[in-house]
């Protein structure tokens, strides 16, 4: 078995080069997941920013969201950013009719908490599990976690509200530090990848 | 923009990266043109990515004639609160007062369209002047720089829209690709007479050399109106789609909306395609493009 652990995104719609481009730095094999075989293959998945109505309706148009619970469930280490977070959520406060989450993370999240485009920012987060200066958070459209399980620990707050949580194997931010050169939280994420890796060779 | 941040600083709005990182977001996506609240229900419902808010379809614009504005702001908040996907606005070129106003309605995104009657044949408006991301057409690489330099945060080829024919959408990306190419090719000394020769800010002449592609995402529109249309856009490098009059002046809206998003995703699968294109009911009829005259040619508007 390689050293290099193979991540995939999930390209059904979304800011999935950036992504892919974070992923390499932190020294994964990075490559797009649209179908269940590409799936198969991965040893994690970021599931990435988008729109989280629209990505949950192909998920489920294109066979895509039971093969990604089944994955989940099984202990798959998935990374959710924005869109991605509310994918990752066991529960949306105020779903689109017939919107369909993967679930994974027991928390419930509130999409577009802090507001439309106008209001969208960015702003310094310190994240648990993140050495040195706080991550530069952007924040589009973004949602927050209204309240998390007693599973799920609280990775970082801004004014107040839940922006990041990991639960396992499972990380979701509300923010994406994707769009920024700082790649310190896929790295964080490629390390619980490489780590699952090592105890499923055991 | 890119200024580090201290925890202690306020949050920052309108800055270039939450507004370029927006339509990030939008890519693989489909964009569509919508008139009413029940048809941007029906464009959700498809997979749309977003919406684009509008009192006619170009294709109307093209039969009615006469002067085309900004939409009725009720009709804008209706269709806001009909759907939880972003929504988009035309203003017309230079009319920064309907972009101001478009701003003050919370839309997403304001597209500043040739699709419109141009308010300004010599300005576009000032987009730094707004926290509210701006999408704008071009037809070249030139055009594209210039209005990136205005503030643009997202741009689409122009296309040829309401007229059901991607032939100038095709020429348009193409244009943009091939110029990108060339300029990759080209060494440092040669950046500053391509920056003139584009009427294009030399930095930003540069960072298209280093990167290969534009510094923001880009879209086609104008003309896409089946599966295949809209895989081809992709497949040249278009990163989206927008689709104007292709979907609700087709005998099937529901259908052939949720085929041009399954056609967009699936861009390189040409069974998927195949699949998506089945029985869709009668296409938009579509005009050909050799046939219109200068004057009714959208693509010639913008400078």
């Amino acid at each position: 078995m390689s050293d290099t652990p193979v991540i995939g995104v999930l390209a059904l719609q979304g800011d999935v080069r950036e992504h892919l481009v974070a992923l390499a730095t932190a020294d994964a094999v990075a490559r797009p997941v649209r179908r269940p075989e590409e799936l198969a293959e991965v040893d994690g998945l970021v599931l990435p920013g988008g729109e989280s109505t629209t990505i949950s309706k192909l998920a489920v148009l294109f066979g895509m969201m039971e093969p990604l619970r089944a994955r989940v469930r099984d202990g798959l280490p998935v990374y959710g950013t924005c869109a991605g977070m509310i994918l990752l959520a066991d529960k949306i406060l105020d779903p689109r009719s017939g919107q369909e989450t993967v679930g994974g993370i027991d928390m419930i999240v509130r999409r577009n908490a802090f507001g439309r485009q106008n209001e969208s920012f960015e702003a310094a987060v310190g994240i648990k599990g993140v050495e040195g200066d706080p991550v530069e958070g952007v924040f589009i459209r973004a949602p927050w976690v209204e309240s998390v399980g007693a599973t799920a620990e609280v990775l970082a707050e801004h004014e107040g509200h839940i922006v990041a949580v990991r639960q396992g194997n499972a990380l979701a931010t509300s923010f994406h530090p994707e769009l920024t050169g700082d790649h310190r939280v896929h790295r964080l994420f490629a390390d619980m990848v490489r780590a699952n890796r090592a105890a499923e060779s055991l | 923009m890119s200024s580090t941040l201290s925890e202690n600083q306020t949050p920052e709005t309108g800055t270039a990266r939450v507004k370029r990182g927006m339509a990030e977001q939008l890519k693989g996506g489909v964009i569509m043109d919508v008139v009413t609240p029940e048809q941007a229900k029906i464009a959700e419902d498809a997979g749309a990515v977003a919406v684009m808010a509008l009192e006619r379809v170009p294709a109307d614009i093209r039969k009615d004639g006469g002067v085309a504005r900004m939409s009725d702001p009720d009709m804008i908040e209706g269709i806001i609160g009909a759907v939880s996907i972003p929504v988009m606005a035309k203003s017309r070129i230079g009319h920064f007062v309907e972009a101001q106003v478009l701003q003050s309605l919370g839309v997403d995104y304001i597209d500043e369209s040739e699709v419109l009657t141009p308010a300004d044949e010599v300005n576009h408006s000032d987009k730094f002047a707004f926290t509210t991301p701006f999408v704008c057409g071009a037809t070249n690489l030139g055009e594209a720089l210039r209005r990136i330099a205005e503030g643009a945060a997202m741009i689409r080829s122009k296309g040829e829209a309401g007229t059901g024919n991607v032939v100038e959408a095709v020429r348009h990306l193409r244009q943009i690709k091939n110029e990108i190419a060339r300029l990759r090719g080209y060494d440092n000394n040669e950046l500053y007479a391509a920056a003139k020769e584009l009427r294009a800010p030399y930095e930003l002449v540069r960072e298209v050399a280093e990167l290969g592609k534009l510094p923001v995402v880009l879209f086609s529109a104008g003309g896409v109106a089946t599966p295949a249309d809209a895989a081809l856009m992709r497949q040249l490098g278009a990163e989206g789609v927008f689709v104007g009059s292709g979907i609700f002046k087709s005998g099937d809206p529901a259908k052939r909306a949720a085929a041009i998003v399954k056609a967009t995703t699936f861009y390189d699968d040409p069974k998927i395609i195949a699949e998506a294109s089945r029985n869709l009911g009668e296409a938009m009829v579509g005009i050909n493009c050799d046939t219109l005259p200068e004057t009714e040619r959208y693509a010639n508007r913008g400078w």
